[in-house]
């Protein structure tokens, strides 16, 4: 579909390119994009993290992903970019864009995307730190993040 | 044959990104997890934990899934991508 744009890739990406691609339609009075950066950690020196992902699967996982949201808000254009491989401090990790006629389906449908990709999209993070190199463990906040969209679901459709 | 793929710790920690399963006679996910385990008590250990994810033909499924010959099943810890 040429209104979603899907890349996995090592090389950055250009915020300011993907927006104006996004929002270059009359259609579209909101556009909401996330970046997601390296941050540094709580406790001990980050130096650098990798990112593996399953090649064979990512693309598809992302885009059923972007289908799903397609089906509960009325959004238009929608870029995926996430990058793979070895990434230092306060480099782009992530981009997630969304338009739509309105504000409320572009602010829900970007963070209904962020969410199930932490959860449901097949990259794993490797942190190299001043004290080893260590694989990071989800969150349980993650999860509970994407849950609390099968409950909102709910009550959307309850109110018709 | 069922090839089968692990990712980030789980392939770190078997040592191997991906094996060719010939001789499994079950039917589901859960299955050839159990089959896998038998190949060694750190295979039995690894796989044990009860947050392995499962693909199969590169879609995210539960344990009790089916899984046939000719397809492939990846194996890997919960994803921390974002």
């Amino acid at each position: 579909m040429q209104d979603v744009k899907i890349r996995v890739h090592e090389a950055n990406f250009d915020v300011g390119e993907e927006y104006r691609r996004l929002a270059d339609d009359p259609r579209y009075g909101a556009v909401v994009t996330f970046t997601g950066l390296v941050r540094e950690l709580e406790a001990g020196r980050l130096e650098a993290m990798t990112l593996e992902h399953y090649p064979a699967m990512t693309k598809q996982a992302l885009a059923a992903i972007v289908q799903e949201a397609k089906t509960r808000w009325p959004i238009g254009r929608v870029t995926v970019i996430h990058r793979v491989g070895r990434l230092t401090l306060n480099e782009q990790i992530v981009f997630v864009g969304v338009a739509s006629a309105h504000r409320n389906a572009a602010f829900a449908g970007a963070e209904f995307i962020m969410d199930f990709l932490k959860t449901r999209a097949p990259f794993w993070k490797k942190e190299h730190t001043d004290q080893g190199d260590y694989w990071v463990a989800t969150k349980t906040s993650d999860a509970q993040a994407a849950q609390r969209w099968q409950e909102h679901n709910h009550i959307t459709k309850k109110q018709g | 044959m069922i090839k089968v793929l692990f990712f980030a710790v789980l392939r770190e920690r078997l040592g191997i990104g991906e094996v060719d399963v010939h001789d499994f006679t079950g039917s589901t996910v859960a299955d050839l997890i159990e089959h896998l385990q038998q190949r060694s008590p750190k295979w039995q250990e690894e796989l044990s934990q009860q947050d392995v994810l499962a693909a199969v033909n590169q879609q995210l499924v539960s344990h009790s899934h089916a899984v046939e010959a000719g397809q492939e099943v990846a194996l890997f810890p919960p994803v921390t991508g974002g």
